[in-house]
């Protein structure tokens, strides 16, 4: 076993424990705090995956700004938070059943996939991911166009937001 | 030595955890949770298979970007829905918001 597969491991046990923490706690804010584990697990993957780009990115907006959205929004319907039903729907157990079909499935059409063991690549020398990155959504050639349309995405949904969250209706 | 498998599996489970933690829930603030474990699940899958198969391309990360991008956008309106929700029915159990079932 490396360095690498090791660390993997670790990340990816407490990572998946947190995941399933998050899907079953009771306390919502237990859950956020949970998700905040889980995202932290996937930006060490990151890592691992040299796209460090990514791993500064999950960090600031998936930790920094859409979890501390989700406490906030728990907060605001406090209520309702401590209610005495169950916190999951009658049939629950349907939905567990049919997760565990397609982690199964998922694995097993991966596994017969030629290429399921693919081992790490050395990165291609002279390239610098994060400046190809930079280059190729601006550029007219790659991705400006969905680039374009992603910052237009950004600014309806916050539009949109606003809108629908707006009291003096 | 690391395989592509490894992370295959992860995000594999971590979707299959997610999609349990949206057909599950009650709460529609939880259901958000679960997208957002799956849409992580997805972006792990992007940049795993950019890795590992194509790290000379960079479209696999430009992918991943645009995910990220969705999910802020998904996450904000989710979120304004929910309040607003909250706020004219005083409830956020996804089963009780049923004005559009006749």
């Amino acid at each position: 076993m490396t360095a690498v597969q090791i660390i993997f491991l670790l990340t990816a046990a407490v990572s998946l424990g947190a995941a399933i923490m998050v899907v079953t706690t009771r306390n919502l804010v237990h859950a956020a705090l949970y998700l905040i584990l889980t995202l932290f697990g996937v930006a060490v993957l990151f890592v691992l995956l040299n796209a460090g780009f990514f791993a500064v990115v999950q960090v600031v907006i998936y930790i920094g700004a859409i979890s501390i959205l989700m406490i906030f929004a728990i907060m605001l319907t406090r209520r309702v938070m401590q209610d005495i039903g169950p916190a999951t729907n009658p049939g629950w157990w349907l939905s567990a059943i049919l997760s565990v079909v397609l982690f199964g499935g998922l694995t097993w059409m991966l596994s017969s996939w030629s290429g399921f063991t693919t081992p790490l690549p050395a990165m291609p020398p002279g390239i610098e991911p994060l400046e190809q990155l930079g280059q190729a959504l601006v550029s007219p050639q790659y991705y400006v166009l969905p680039f374009e349309l992603a910052s237009v995405l950004l600014l309806a949904a916050l539009i949109g937001a606003i809108t629908i969250a707006w009291e003096g209706r | 030595m690391i395989s592509l498998s490894y992370f295959l599996v992860f995000a594999a489970a971590l979707f299959s955890i997610g999609l349990y933690g949206v057909l599950a829930r009650k709460n529609a603030v939880a259901i958000l949770m679960g997208i957002e474990l799956m849409l992580n699940a997805v972006n792990i899958n992007l940049i795993a298979f950019w890795r590992f198969r194509t790290p000379e391309w960079i479209a696999g990360q430009a992918f991943a970007l645009m995910v990220f991008a969705v999910a802020a956008a998904e996450v904000a309106v989710g979120l304004a829905l929910v309040i607003s929700i909250y706020r004219r029915r005083n409830t956020v159990a996804a089963d009780e918001i049923d004005l559009l079932k006749w």
